[in-house]
């Protein structure tokens, strides 16, 4: 029984290689760690027969510097709204006009328009989210769409306070709080941030990430927090809530785009064509967990995603929430010095 | 042609002399390649500009390291005393210090126990204490976590026999980062400490107290010099990597208080800025040689008067 099943197997494995010889090529996709849905790459390699290899990166960083030096061999790469500027305006990346593809009827008008690539011209979307706050409520029961939850705690949530150490974002609620642009070089406003920043870190906890558990099990009662963590923690906690800061939120977006120097061009077109697909882009988020750009995609994920309030943000905080960009470098220089004052 | 006696000896001390550098080629090539060259390249690093997203320009600039101990005011322009840098620095080499304290404080007596043992049980106690090196530091990091936390084992343990009504806050803390960096160390102190007391003549020891040393005279006075080598080759061992250790500040520190491994990563991570996580690297580096060239002629000169 044990030597036929493993003929079985080894007659499976050589149809299986078999099958990959008569692929029709390759492509290559670099992306975040555990955020590529193995069932939608699987449906991606059976319609055009094609294989997909898949990398993983940890940060915008570590691909920005790999893609630079070249004879990477990646075709298709997903930066955040971030760093997008820096990789269209370094020429890193292929203007292939997803625009003009079939699918992109399906992209939600609210996402075309981005200032970081203006009209989709080089990408397209892949997952997107918001960085605001998390409370459990049975702790407090006051109004949670500010950022005065971690930078003004009210008496109830002082000491049970976590702040993730993502600058940007951090940086990004404070000024708005204080009552500046992202990114702001107004010196008064930056002043003015520093000082909030440092009059609240006492009443924190701590700054860490991964903590869902730690919402979970009520060691912490409130924080800054991505949306899909604070989704994560709902799940194992009724109490835990999501709250988007009136004063000013940063939204991030990840987007799928083609490497300049990519050698299998056309099957990275069909695969940016594919994911603007509704039931393709569902599968994504069914696996990641986060919302995607793609009108008609809640069709195909779980009934716990549907309607979640960490994922629709609700129409009058609509406009407080912006897009992360990368500030320029004097600006970056100044907050990283804040940052660092805050952690001293 | 007949050599004369003289040559003859010198060409063999020249064949010598060769066959010597030939034979440790491969060792000083692999510390060029592995050790020099990228050190060389973080030094040159830290006198070029930023780059605007990361990486560097090719142009020299002595900017890093002006902001390595002085701070330019972001507001009023007045030059300072890097304040934060200096404070962060300061909390580490401390930490540092009290984490290589902490494990003499455990380790020598773990490898005097050791060290004491009948031959055939002492592999078993090494092989135990190599067992936490079977896993990632990361993961010890988070099991430390599970320990202290407020619902963790201790205080869920104190809480259910009725020794505390609250949990103490553990976590967080630069307590758990000594707790966290004690452990993880630890076999480094006593793996040193082992082979030096394992060396340990005891009839030395016998012969002290027949002259009637007393049980503290006999460690400070006798033991202690002379298992000095492994407690300086274990506190070195220990210092640096607490001194530029990473993980645990975050997951145990709550990183509300960065260390200098810290530190280094913001700049080349968020803040954009590598010339001057290189120049602090270099410093790092500049702070640990200096702690070793300390300890080092502490030892030869201790090594001097006993021998």
């Amino acid at each position: 029984m044990q030597r036929k099943l493993g003929f079985a197997a080894l007659a499976l494995a050589l149809l299986g290689s078999t099958a990959i010889a008569h692929a029709e090529g390759e492509l290559n996709i670099y992306n975040w760690g555990n955020y590529t849905s193995p069932e939608m790459i699987k449906k991606f390699e059976d319609t055009f027969k094609v294989k997909v290899t898949v990398t993983d990166y940890d940060s915008n960083d570590t691909a920005l510097a790999k893609i630079r030096q070249g004879g990477h061999g990646f075709d298709i790469v997903v930066p955040s709204a971030s760093v997008m500027p820096i990789w269209i305006s370094e020429g890193l990346l292929l203007e292939s006009r997803p625009d003009q593809m079939e699918n992109f009827k399906n992209v939600d008008p609210q996402w075309v328009d981005v200032p970081f690539d203006p009209g989709r011209h080089y990408s397209v979307p892949w997952q997107w989210g918001t960085t605001g706050v998390t409370v459990n409520k049975s702790a407090y029961a006051g109004d949670i769409n500010t950022s005065a939850i971690f930078l003004d705690p009210p008496a109830e949530l002082v000491g049970k306070v976590n702040v993730v150490p993502e600058m940007s974002d951090v940086m990004h609620m404070a000024v708005t709080y204080a009552g500046g642009e992202p990114c702001t070089g107004d010196k008064a406003i930056l002043k003015k941030t520093r000082d909030i920043l440092i009059a609240a870190k006492p009443k924190w906890a701590s700054m860490a990430y991964g903590n869902v558990e730690q919402y979970i099990k009520n060691d912490l009662m409130a924080g800054v927090n991505w949306n899909g963590a604070s989704f994560r923690a709902r799940l194992g906690n009724k109490d835990v809530a999501y709250g988007y800061p009136k004063e000013g939120y940063p939204i991030w977006m990840d987007n799928a785009s083609i490497v300049k120097d990519a050698k299998n061009v056309d099957n990275a077109k069909l695969f940016l064509n594919f994911i603007m697909d509704p039931e393709n882009a569902g599968m994504i988020s069914t696996f990641a967990r986060y919302a995607n750009g793609i009108k008609g995609s809640d069709a195909f994920m779980p009934a716990d995603m549907k309607g979640a309030p960490e994922i629709d943000i609700p129409e009058e905080l609509k406009a407080a929430g912006k897009f992360n960009l990368a500030c320029a470098p004097e600006i970056q220089e100044i907050y990283t010095k804040i940052w660092t004052e805050l952690q001293k | 042609m007949a050599i004369s006696p003289a040559e003859a000896s010198e060409i063999v001390r020249k064949k010598d002399i060769r066959s010597r550098w030939l034979l440790s080629a491969p060792a000083l090539i692999l510390i060029a390649v592995a050790g020099v060259g990228p050190l060389l390249i973080v030094v040159v690093y830290s006198f070029l500009a930023p780059g605007n997203y990361g990486d560097v320009k090719w142009e020299f600039s002595t900017e890093a390291w002006f902001n390595v101990l002085l701070s330019r005011d972001i507001f009023d322009d007045t030059v300072t005393l890097a304040d934060a840098h200096l404070s962060i620095f300061l909390r580490s080499i401390q930490l540092a210090i009290v984490t290589t304290v902490l494990c003499v404080v455990f380790g020598f007596p773990t490898a005097y126990f050791i060290a004491t043992r009948p031959i055939h049980t002492r592999q078993i106690w090494l092989f135990l204490i190599t067992i936490p090196f079977w896993t990632n530091m990361l993961i010890r990091a988070f099991a430390i976590q599970e320990v202290i936390r407020n619902e963790g084992i201790v205080n869920s343990l104190l809480m259910g026999l009725g020794l505390i009504a609250a949990p103490i806050p553990m976590m967080f803390s630069d307590f758990a980062i000594l707790v966290g960096m004690t452990y993880v160390f630890l076999p480094l102190m006593v793996l040193p400490l082992y082979a030096s007391i394992d060396k340990l003549d005891f009839r030395l020891i016998e012969a002290a107290y027949d002259l009637y040393a007393s049980r503290f005279n006999v460690l400070m006075r006798v033991i202690v010099p002379l298992v000095k080598p492994g407690l300086i080759a274990g506190s070195i061992l220990v210092f640096i990597p607490a001194l530029s250790s990473y993980v645990i500040p975050r997951v145990l520190g709550g990183g509300k208080n960065l260390m200098i491994g810290n530190l280094i990563e913001l700049q080349f991570g968020q803040g954009r800025n590598w010339p001057l996580g290189a120049s602090l690297s270099v410093t790092l580096v500049i702070i640990v040689l200096f702690a070793m060239l300390y300890y080092v002629r502490n030892a030869s000169r201790s090594g001097g008067t006993h021998g």
